[in-house]
């Protein structure tokens, strides 16, 4: 057991160097000589030879691949993500300053989408092809349907022009954080809801649950007590991926209500060919992602001692 | 956000082994009776069907030329003329939703396939052969679904460049990840068979035994995937080019169309309503008969 979470723990290092040449490969299919590029971007007048040599001497960029791969992952392990064409501010403090915004909305999205799913799902489970349960279907996938950049500007609609009640855009007010987290949760409460009943259906038509009934244990007690402790173990792990599935989904929402964070950092750095940023961006979301997906897979293991001892048997330990 | 590929792997219950329940190539009768009677998949399948007529013949059936622009009549409301009105430049908003379907379904069809194409072959090399092409094409596959799959395209699509072909690009080398791992899984599943140890025991040739035994019986289930992710994939066509990645004016596409149409929201709220609906409708359609089409496969679940 302790060795499978050592070895999981450790599974994430070669994945992080994949993700890590994954960023660097990426920027250089960038069109263009970099050296003229970058030139082109440091100085305002158009670059003489003599300074686009400078820059490449200065960028080593006449190395071969590997050796700057291993001098930039050097800088990268540093913190040193290079500075960001547009702004001129290091790149991982124009990531680190954004990221918080990105994460309120995510983190309000989930709440939002749990606060829909969970009892729609345990309903629809329970009321089995019961027209709650078809209007739920259909409801879900609707909203899986919904585009997140159309949705957004129906809510605007609605709230902000129509009734006037929220802000259409900014950071600057709590409030200005509704509308983003409401576009952003829609997909996902869709997804948890349809998970969520077909993993109770699941649990709901095992023996324990039928020994369960035939003691004359009431139906409340039953589903509570009984069901819903294995049906929501899924759905807890399925959470911390949306989670980081809200974290992506943010990147095109940000930008409809222009809510300043990483995505929003993202379609702005790709617009201004900000290759740094785009880079560095890569990195930054690859390494925040398989870290929350380790997350998941060990409080899986927790959670659930089957997969524990399948584990322990697949690996042979 | 839309988050099929880790709930095909994960969260509904393994997708691969809810797939195989129907390999049998005698089922695929059944299986087709069982969708017609599924009213919600019959109806996700008109929609699909009306939607692909319409983008076919929109040279035929649309009023106007979707670039032409009639300056007198900006933002004019529908009228016998305009059925459905005019943008901010009097482009005729019928014709450019019609021609825009082919754009938009055209690219998501040719995404599709693409990415089809790529993870079948790497998925059915990868779990027949196994061996260290397995090891690191499926590293490969990790890494990339180590990611959002919308956000690494729009980073591709971001660095070689702005206009259709690199939105495909982007698309296609992110997606095909999420095919190869679950046809790898199908074809693992496939591998064991007595049918192909019987196979292998008359001396049939790998190529044979891929040709004529593998690849029929992980065909079905990978027309059900498809047409699940082919929502998926309208999503991510329109939302690139509604980031402007994608077409340039005045080529008309739903999702470029929706980003022109939102700076006349409080004007003209129709330009931004329309090409969204359009692209609802059509997502809605595919996720419907892809439902369906899963259930079908494995009626255990409904």
């Amino acid at each position: 057991m302790k060795r499978y979470v050592f070895i999981r723990i450790l599974s994430i290092i070669p994945l992080w160097l994949g993700i890590s040449i994954l960023a660097f490969v990426l920027s250089n299919f960038a069109p263009g000589d970099p050296a003229t590029v970058i030139a082109h971007r440091l100085f305002d007048a158009p670059p003489s030879e003599e300074q686009i040599a400078a820059i490449r001497r200065e960028y080593h960029l006449d190395d071969p691949l590997p050796v700057r791969y291993a001098r930039w992952l050097a800088l990268a392990v540093q913190g040193d993500l290079g500075i960001s064409f547009r702004t001129k501010e290091p790149v991982l403090k124009e990531l680190t300053t954004h990221f918080p915004a990105t994460l309120q909305i995510a983190f309000l999205a989930l709440i939002i989408a749990l606060i829909i799913a969970l009892p729609l799902g345990v309903l629809s489970a329970v009321r089995h092809r019961s027209w709650l349960d078809h209007t739920a279907r259909v409801g879900a996938l609707i909203g899986a349907s919904l585009p997140s950049y159309w949705l957004g500007y129906l809510l605007i609609l609605l709230f902000a022009v129509a009734l006037g009640w929220l802000p259409v855009a900014g950071c600057e007010s709590a409030t200005g954080a509704i509308l983003p987290s409401i576009t952003l949760s829609i997909g996902m409460a869709a997804t948890l809801t349809r998970l969520t009943r077909s993993s109770l259906l699941e649990i709901l038509g095992e023996d324990f649950i039928r020994t369960a009934r035939a003691k004359g244990l009431a139906e409340r007690v039953v589903i509570c007590r009984h069901a819903l402790k294995g049906a929501l173990i899924p759905v807890l792990t399925m959470t911390g991926i949306a989670f980081g599935h809200l974290l992506g989904g943010a990147v095109i929402v940000e930008g409809i209500f222009a809510w300043q964070g990483i995505g929003f950092l993202l379609v702005n750095s790709i617009y201004d060919r900000d290759y740094p940023m785009i880079q560095g961006f890569v990195l930054f979301m690859g390494l925040i992602f398989t870290l929350l997906s380790l997350v998941v897979d060990l409080l899986y293991l927790w959670l659930d001692p089957r997969i524990r001892f399948a584990k322990e048997r697949y690996t042979g330990l | 956000m839309n988050i099929n590929p880790e709930i095909l792997e994960s969260g509904e219950m393994s997708q691969s082994t809810k797939l195989t329940a129907g390999l049998d190539m005698e089922r695929r009768g059944t299986i087709f009776r069982r969708l017609m009677r599924d009213r919600a998949a019959l109806f996700g399948f008109i929609i699909v069907l009306i939607f692909v007529t319409l983008a076919v013949l929109a040279p035929l059936i649309a009023p106007h030329n979707p670039a032409a622009q009639h300056l007198n009549e900006r933002l004019v409301s529908p009228n016998l003329t305009f059925p459905l009105g005019t943008d901010h430049l009097g482009r005729c908003q019928l014709s450019r939703l019609l021609f825009g379907a082919q754009i938009s379904l055209g690219s998501a069809i040719i995404a599709s396939l693409m990415a089809l194409g790529i993870g079948v072959c790497v998925g059915v090399l990868t779990g027949y052969f196994g061996g260290w092409v397995d090891t690191i094409l499926m590293r490969i596959v990790d890494l990339i679904l180590a990611f959002p799959l919308l956000v690494l395209a729009l980073a591709i699509t971001g660095i070689i460049g702005i206009s259709m072909i690199s939105v495909l690009i982007g698309i296609v080398s992110v997606w095909w990840a999420s095919y190869a791992r679950i046809v790898r899984s199908l074809v693992l599943s496939v591998r064991e068979r007595p049918f192909i140890e019987a196979a292998r025991a008359t001396g049939a040739s790998p190529f044979k035994i891929i040709t004529r035994h593998v690849l029929p019986n992980v065909i079905t289930p990978v027309i059900v995937l498809a047409t699940l992710e082919m929502g998926n994939l309208i999503l991510a066509v329109a939302g690139l080019s509604f980031l402007n990645l994608g077409v340039q004016s005045p080529t008309p596409e739903w999702g470029a169309m929706l980003n022109e149409g939102r700076l006349f929201l409080r004007r003209a709220p129709q330009l931004m309503i329309y090409p969204g609906l359009m692209i609802s409708l059509t997502v809605l359609g595919f996720n419907l008969l892809g439902d369906g089409l899963r259930d079908a496969l494995d009626p255990r679940q409904r």
